[in-house]
């Protein structure tokens, strides 16, 4: 493979402004398919989720799933769309075999919502505006895997096989109008606005959203026009890009990339590209000798949908706290800094850090063990925080044992530990291990005596006045306690015994 | 005992009901028939002996249990083989679906086997419904009982040759531009394009989605008029499908008549291609309806001159993409799979091998009528004719009660004769065309026999839509009042085979 020239990023803004444009398919949590009964579980056995319908046999028709709808429609109005009080689905004709009726249920020129816009912030708190071109309902495709070849792609492959569980499952595909304006920071903003439409997809509650399972997959769209021209440039279509970070590397890379292109006198093609993981590149797909024509027209088979005002009305006045609105309140009520609450929502720690507050922690706490060891041991195991095997409420109650005076952050720690290796809640973690701060004055002024006569030499520098030699004698209380006792008291013991202020 | 097959389905229902035959007795007379004639008309393209005794059986059973019996319970019917079966070939004519057993029954033939009609079996058909011959079949034409060397019609024409040849009392029809309509007037039968929307078409094979119909087709109106009701009604498995009563065509079809019912007469339904004994039989239709009491009003629908062309855009533009499915991958046949080809390649060869040059004709132009830069010419163009047609409907309905016409403007002709031209093959549907466009209901029932030729004649009634009941009003009118001036049925002037 040749290696694909690039000039650098700074040398690229400066001759060129960026214009995107985002296409975003997000898989709808619907029980079942967009036009028949069959189920949307993932998982199951090949084919098993499958009736006449959703395989395109000979004689089946599709009846629009109202919830679908009714997703398409909360989306459309939390991104500030236009609903339309009237549109129909149409067929998108072309030969594919994961496609068992060789056309997509799609919408074309009448989506179900349009004209809208999603404000993103960007680092630094700056708000940007991405318009909204469209969201339209569609189904998507059954799934090929082709077997044989060495790169798991059909060429080369010996036979592919077909699984249409997933064909049918309800789409909604959301489609920017060109971002422009966003200079340098275009590839952030791309980031930003995948970021907050997978939180707006969330707290909508109709799709979980998530990347790493398909269930929301991007398409960056770039070109580059002479930094001052009116005329935007010949666009690239890098398709599934299914990550945050890989959507803000693909529009990197596309800028460096046709920056190279222009710059060397050449004309970037329309095309369509794969982009890798791996390196951040992209590659051509196949080049097509001629552009698709998909034969759009209304499809027969569904009667046109017509969502009533009063039901938009409904659907609107129900409409969650939408998530920036949400962020801007709890950023306020946690006292944190704008890049604060942006590392919390990067973490995807805001619903659990909300949930533990809920379960009784105060908000500093939460965040704490959230932010800290939580995000750690996630990152460790290459693991979402949510996935982590800890619930809010355990993460709570080890706030409160702390608070209550039972446990320091050092045993808390081991508690966590426990609750995450499977040895039960918080308290039975505590009792199993025998985890206790040791509280007994007794007990501790005795651990205290044996450390000062067992150090006399630190002792007496303590008592001449050098406080900050207390550190050694708390240390050699702790570990006689094996870590159980109250630092900060111990080190008041220590200093009230030696007669010093501390 | 008289001949069971000569009877009426309301006359066998009530020989099964009464215990003066058994529904095993009256399958058995049928499948014997269809023994004895169906070599020489080919009305059926598989008969399914086992399936249709299992099911007379379980009439008698419920008989002997005292149950009630539905008003065709035990009647046998003939099944045009575009509806689906689970467990029973449906072929649609085509080779690209032989050996195809499908998974599932459609909603129609569930609720036939809920009213216990008993299924003899899948009938003849142009290749998916293209056709006014039946022709197109991909296993061979059938003939006209009324003479074999001639069409009986198309694409049901399976189903109205069984009905004609009296191997079934009941059939089942689509219509998409009048393959029930037309088979019935060519083999003097019965035949009703129901309301769109009126018959659910879950399990129908598609042709072209906006335009197709199931609905009955009998010897009698009544008759059709039963196993309308049987079939009709909303199904939630057909979003397209009208969710309001059925209307009451069984009420309608005991009480025909037509007096003060104004009555309209398209002009533009004569002149040039229309044979002289079709449009005698239909000017003496007319004048019978005014000697029963009705006012014929002459009205001028000027959009249906542009009928044929629109419909002759959007159905190719629809069958197009609905016959896309076809590629050999999951069902029905492959051809050229021989480990070193490509899918791509695969349903090439299985599309050439498996559709005929009309199929092939009609994916074309519909492909073509939708291309983009070709869209707005083609398929808009057509979907505004469309408007213009269901305005002049619109605008007659406001001055009548029911239209008519002749249901074709030839009588049946003979096989062969317009294969290698299809604008003359296309121009058999020139009547019927309209009512598809606009959606609405329409009937042909026999008038006579073209002097000329003594072949049968149809007359169409169209009515507006959900208002099927008064194609049956006006229809029972008729054929009374035929039968009254023939002496018969006009069927018994049919040769016995």
């Amino acid at each position: 493979m040749t290696v694909t020239e690039l000039v650098s990023y700074e040398d690229a803004l400066a001759a060129y402004d960026p214009v995107m444009g985002l296409e975003v398919h997000v898989e709808l949590g619907t029980k079942t398919k967009m036009f028949c009964g069959c189920s949307t579980a993932l998982g199951a056995e090949a084919n098993a989720q499958t009736c006449p319908t959703c395989l395109g046999l000979p004689g089946s028709l599709p009846v629009v799933n109202a919830t679908g709808v009714e997703s398409a429609i909360k989306i459309g109005l939390a991104l500030n769309c236009e609903i339309a009080e009237w549109c129909r689905f149409a067929r998108k004709n072309y030969f594919y075999p994961d496609m068992p009726k060789n056309f997509q249920t799609s919408q074309y020129d009448e989506p179900i919502a349009f004209n809208g816009y999603l404000d993103v912030e960007i680092d630094g708190g700056e708000v940007f505006r991405v318009e909204i071109e469209r969201a339209h309902m569609e189904e998507d495709t059954g799934k090929s895997t082709h077997v044989g070849g060495a790169t798991g792609r059909i060429h080369g492959a010996s036979h592919s096989l077909l699984d249409y569980n997933r064909a049918g499952i309800p789409l909604i595909e959301i489609v920017t109008k060109p971002i422009v304006g966003a200079g340098e920071r275009a590839p952030e903003v791309a980031k930003a606005y995948v970021a907050e439409l997978r939180e707006l997809i969330k707290a909508l509650g109709v799709s979980e959203a998530r990347m790493e399972m398909g269930q929301m997959r991007c398409d960056v769209n770039l070109s580059l026009r002479p930094q001052g021209a009116d005329k935007f440039g010949t666009r690239s279509e890098t398709k599934n890009v299914n990550s945050l970070r890989s959507v803000e590397r693909a529009a990197r890379f596309e800028i460096q990339r046709q920056a190279a292109v222009l710059g060397g006198g050449g004309t970037v093609i329309q095309e369509t590209r794969h982009f890798h993981e791996e390196d951040g590149s992209t590659t051509p797909g196949r080049v097509k000798e001629e552009a698709e024509d998909y034969r759009y027209f209304p499809e027969p088979d569904l009667v046109p949908v017509a969502p009533s005002r009063e039901w938009v009305e409904k659907l609107r006045a129900g409409l969650p706290e939408l998530p920036r609105v949400r962020r801007n309140r709890l950023r306020e009520e946690w006292g944190i800094s704008a890049h604060e609450m942006r590392s919390v929502l990067n973490a995807g720690a805001i619903d659990l850090i909300t949930a533990t507050i809920d379960a009784g922690a105060d908000a500093a706490s939460a965040r704490k063990w959230w932010m800290g060891e939580l995000a750690r041991r996630a990152n460790e195991d290459g693991v979402e925080l949510a996935a982590l095997p800890i619930t809010p409420a355990q993460v709570a109650r080890v706030c409160a044992l702390v608070a209550e005076g039972s446990l320091n952050d050092k045993l808390a720690r081991q508690v966590i530990e426990g609750v995450l290796a499977g040895e039960g809640d918080p308290d039975a973690v505590v009792a199993a291990r025998g985890l206790k701060v040791v509280s007994d004055e007794g007990a501790l002024g005795a651990a205290v005596d044996e450390a000062i006569a067992g150090n006399a030499a630190i002792a007496d520098k303590i008592r001449g006045g050098k406080v900050a030699a207390a550190g050694a004698l708390v240390g050699a209380v702790m570990k006689a306690t094996r870590g159980q006792a109250d630092a900060a008291r111990v080190r008041e013991l220590i200093l009230e015994k030696l007669g010093v202020q501390g | 005992m008289a001949d069971l097959t000569k009877l009426t389905a309301s006359g066998l229902a009530g020989k099964i009901a009464s215990g003066e035959a058994t529904a095993v007795e009256v399958t058995e007379a049928h499948l014997a028939r269809i023994d004895a004639v169906d070599e020489k008309v080919h009305a059926f393209l598989h008969v399914d002996r086992e399936g249709a005794l299992a099911q007379a059986r379980a009439v008698d059973d419920k008989r002997a249990r005292g149950e009630k019996l539905g008003p065709l319970a035990g009647v046998p019917l003939a099944l045009k083989d575009i509806f689906t079966t689970k467990g029973v070939p449906t072929t649609v004519g085509s080779k690209i679906l032989e050996g195809w057993i499908p998974p599932y029954d459609a909603t129609l033939v569930t609720r036939l086997k809920a009213a216990d009609v008993v299924i003899l079996g899948k009938t003849n058909m142009d290749e998916f419904a293209m056709g006014s011959s039946t022709e197109n079949s991909a296993f061979g034409p059938t003939g006209n009982p009324w003479d074999l060397t001639r069409i009986p019609g198309g694409s049901g024409g399976g189903s109205s040759a069984s009905l004609a040849s009296f191997q079934a009392p009941l059939a089942i029809g689509t219509d998409t531009g009048g393959s029930i309509r037309q088979p019935a007037a060519v083999t003097g039968t019965v035949g009703v394009k129901p309301t769109y929307g009126g018959v659910s078409r879950y399990g129908m094979v598609a042709f072209s989605s906006s335009l197709d119909q199931g609905g009955p087709c009998a010897r009698t109106v009544l008759d059709a008029a039963l196993l309308h009701e049987a079939i009709a009604g909303h199904d939630p498995l057909d979003s397209t499908s009208i969710d309001a009563p059925v209307p009451p065509v069984v009420e309608a079809a005991r009480n025909g008549s037509v007096r003060g019912m104004r009555v309209g007469v398209v002009k533009e339904f004569a002149g040039e291609g229309y044979q002289a004994g079709v449009m005698q039989r239909f000017n003496e239709s007319v004048e019978l309806l005014r000697e029963l009491g009705a006012e014929v009003v002459e009205l001028s629908c000027p959009s249906f001159d542009k009928a044929l062309a629109a419909y002759y855009l959007i159905a190719p533009s629809e069958c197009s993409s609905n016959l896309a499915r076809f590629d050999g991958l999951r069902y029905g046949l492959r051809t050229g799979d021989d480990g070193s080809r490509s899918a791509e390649d695969v349903t090439a060869l299985t599309r050439a091998a498996g559709f005929g040059p009309e199929v092939k004709r009609r994916i074309m132009l519909g492909t073509y009528a939708l291309s983009s830069g070709y869209y707005d010419a083609y398929y808009g163009s057509a979907q505004k004719v469309r408007t213009l047609i269901s305005r002049d409907f619109q605008r007659a309905f406001e001055q009548v009660d029911v239209l008519v016409s002749p249901t074709t403007p030839t009588t049946a002709f003979p096989i062969g004769e317009r294969v290698d031209d299809p604008m003359a093959m296309y121009l058999a549907d020139l009547c019927t065309i309209p009512s598809n466009l606009a959606g609405n209901a329409a009937m042909s029932l026999p008038c006579g026999l073209a002097p000329e030729d003594g072949l049968p004649v149809g007359l169409q009634i169209v009515a507006p839509a959900m208002a099927d009941d008064r194609l049956y009003k006006v229809g029972a009118a008729v054929e009374a009042a035929f039968i009254d001036k023939w002496g018969h049925p006009l069927l018994e002037e049919a040769p016995s085979l």
